[in-house]
């Protein structure tokens, strides 16, 4: 790297920190674009690590940079390449984006989800229930009359849903619910609120004016943990008739709860709380089919959740947790692994809760092998394909 | 300056072996005034950094372990009630003055955060397990870490005699602000390799030989690939040699039954004693030599 070693001319010491500060910029426009939160203030400090001599050597500077601009594991990981890639030109292994331009989806099982977006149906929306949605969005008529309208479709499955109006109303009442659920919780939770001790300290210092007789009583109150709810969606094709309202129910969910995080997962397992997070349902459905990648057929549940297991489980899952699995059963991996990981899941957090929107229909019983893995480590395994069938969960989850 | 180089050497010399990024780290914290956030899986050697930190600059170091709950009085300063009521007794009917003298310094109590910006040597301020505290608290650190002033309703503010030097840990066990990540340096602390495992064996327990603490070594590593619920961490390895060097073993391949039973310094769940039995620790053993 060209740098500002021992070049004893002021001109062009001069020089060659201009050119090196025009490329710093550039860099972090990179990191940037890349992901990383870089402001002023790690500017000028990078400015002051090459000023410091740390420039003389590529190594030294990447070391220096990475431990100044990173700030957490996954960026931590990554820096190398990106550094080599812009300073030294070298090939990167790991994905660079040169701009802040998305990748196109390659997810034909996710694309087919957007039926919020442009309507537009992937490869496998071939399931013969889904309904593609003309309009964008319902007119804002029929938001208005949303109340009486629900509960004429409450009850209805939601692959039977056909009119987009429906469709736009379910998820509207699907979002509505999981903030509903939120608020309801939070009161129960207070009211629930007991063991009070004293806290002779406080009670103490509150008292010196009264010349240390204890007139006001300060208590010491159970500090009480919300409830954390985090869903683990299958969006495999088997699932596709209801992934769309249940995006909804989750987009709801991680707005309104002050504790939750979301999965996605067909034959592998991706974080969505952050693509989650962004208000408008449709925006947050878009970034969601950024993300995923190689979606291919199948549904490994068990590969999944031994990856949530591996990687997730300690940072989202504390004693009160509840895991709300959203998932038709149907795995293409090995059984006994599912199993293994339901149990080692089942350790770990409050409740695990199984949705399987099957288990609605007529008829249905749990036959396929993944279920019969997992039951024996669920405690509640209900249906939902209706909006009423979500809505019973709420006292549920109030219990707890 | 001290260059990266002195300070790994430094570090060796008390007995923190250290990787060359960690030495960058700790350069650049006393270049830029950064706090330098360590991130890694429970028992790598986060703490120890500190300790390590604090021998090398030859000052004190001040912990603060942090829990969930905890608040500003326990963190940064409290009154002495008790003191300052029995001053209030004992000045009854003659109570001149007895405001200003109840909150003075001497009625005061200092906290580590408190007590971090007041020594007339920068000390190393350790703040372990930041992902433990609430939110709330983060907040109130990262106001700190940046102003490094407190402000005593009673005594007015408090400006830092020194600037301490800051380590923050976490487990990752809660997802930490953005603000507060982006404040400090990053170092993500892994598990060692073979080599610099070897090395810190060598370093800290005595009676350990250069041909076992690479035996070792090769060994908690060979484990860490196995697909445990607790994975080894340093502290467990120091343990492990620390008990064969007790019990004698010179050569793990002579005292396979040995080796067997005292992997309980390693092991902490039942489900990973079980799936290490006999046949596992025989094939991990193979591969030592």
């Amino acid at each position: 790297m060209s740098c500002c070693g021992a070049t004893p001319d002021h001109e062009d010491l001069d020089a060659v920190a201009r050119l090196v500060a025009g490329r710093l910029g550039a860099f972090l426009r990179t990191l940037r674009d890349n992901g990383f939160a870089v402001g002023m203030p790690e500017g000028q400090d990078a400015a002051a690590v090459m000023a410091a001599g740390y420039a003389d050597r590529p190594g030294s500077l990447r070391s220096a940079f990475k431990h100044l601009f990173a700030a957490r594991k996954s960026e931590w990981d990554r820096f190398d390449g990106l550094f080599d890639a812009f300073w030294l030109g070298k090939r990167v292994r790991s994905r660079v984006l040169a701009s802040g331009s998305p990748q196109a989806a390659n997810s034909p099982s996710l694309k087919s989800l957007q039926d919020a977006g442009a309507g537009e149906r992937g490869p496998q929306g071939a399931m013969d229930q889904v309904p593609s949605e003309d309009a964008p969005r319902a007119t804002g008529e029929g938001v208005r009359e949303g109340a009486s309208r629900v509960e004429t479709i409450s009850d209805t499955d939601f692959r039977k849903l056909a009119d987009p109006d429906q469709v736009a109303l379910a998820h509207e009442a699907a979002a509505r619910l999981a903030k509903a659920m939120r608020t309801r919780l939070t009161r129960r939770d207070q009211l629930r609120r007991n063991g009070e001790r004293l806290d002779l300290r406080r009670t103490i210092h509150r008292n010196i004016s009264h010349g240390g007789v204890p007139i006001a009583l300060v208590h010491r109150r159970r500090k009480v943990k919300p409830l954390r709810l985090v869903v683990l969606l299958d969006a495999s094709g088997s699932m596709s008739a209801y992934t769309a309202v249940f995006l909804r129910f989750i987009h709801g969910v991680l707005d309104s709860f002050r504790e939750a995080e979301a999965f996605l997962f067909h034959t592998r397992l991706a974080y969505v709380s952050d693509a989650m997070k962004e208000r408008d349902a449709a925006r947050a459905l878009d970034r969601l089919s950024m993300m995923a990648q190689g979606a291919g057929g199948g549904t490994k549940i068990g590969e999944s959740l031994a990856t949530f297991n591996r990687w997730h489980a300690a940072r989202v899952i504390h004693s009160r947790t509840c895991v709300m699995i959203v998932s038709d059963g149907y795995d293409t991996g090995d059984p006994a692994l599912l199993g293994r990981e339901m149990a080692q899941l089942r350790r770990r957090c409050r409740r695990i809760v199984w949705l399987n929107p099957m288990l609605g229909w007529d008829g249905y019983a749990p036959e396929a092998r993944g279920i019969k893995a997992a039951l024996p480590h669920v405690d509640l395994y209900a249906p939902a394909h209706t909006l009423s069938s979500l809505a019973a969960l709420e006292p549920y989850l109030a219990r707890l | 300056m001290r260059t990266r180089d002195d300070i790994a050497q430094s570090l060796a010399a008390f007995g923190y072996i250290a990787d060359g990024e960690l030495a960058t780290a700790i350069a650049l914290m006393q270049l830029l005034k950064r706090p330098l956030l360590l991130e890694g899986e429970a028992g790598v050697g986060k703490t120890e950094v500190a300790k390590a930190l604090a021998a090398v600059e030859g000052t004190e170091l001040i912990r603060l372990q942090c829990y969930e709950g905890l608040d500003q009085s326990a963190a940064l300063y409290e009154w002495n009630y008790q003191r300052q009521l029995l001053a209030i007794e004992a000045h009854r009917g003659h109570a001149e003055g007895i405001e200003d003298q109840i909150f003075s310094e001497k009625y005061l109590l200092e906290r580590p955060l408190l007590a971090a910006i007041r020594r007339a040597t920068p000390p190393v301020l350790l703040v372990d397990e930041i992902d433990r505290a609430d939110d709330e608290f983060e907040a109130f650190l990262l106001e700190l870490l940046s102003d490094f002033q407190v402000s005593i309703p009673e005594l007015g503010t408090i400006k830092a005699i020194s600037i301490p030097h800051v380590v923050l840990t976490s487990n990752g066990t809660r997802e930490l602000s953005d603000a507060l990540r982006r404040r400090c340096l990053y170092h993500y602390v892994d598990y060692p390799d073979v080599d610099r495992e070897a090395r810190i064996i060598l370093a800290r327990i005595d009676g350990a030989s250069a041909q076992l603490a690479l035996q070792i070594a090769r060994l908690v590593e060979g484990l860490r690939k196995e697909e445990l619920r607790k994975v080894p961490g340093v502290a467990e390895t120091l343990d492990w040699a620390a008990a064969l060097v007790g019990l004698d073993v010179r050569d793990l391949k002579d005292q396979p039954e040995v080796v067997h039973d005292t992997l309980i310094c390693l092991l902490k769940t039942h489900e990973d004693r079980s799936r290490v039995s006999r046949e596992v620790s025989a094939r991990l053993l193979g591969k030592v030599a």
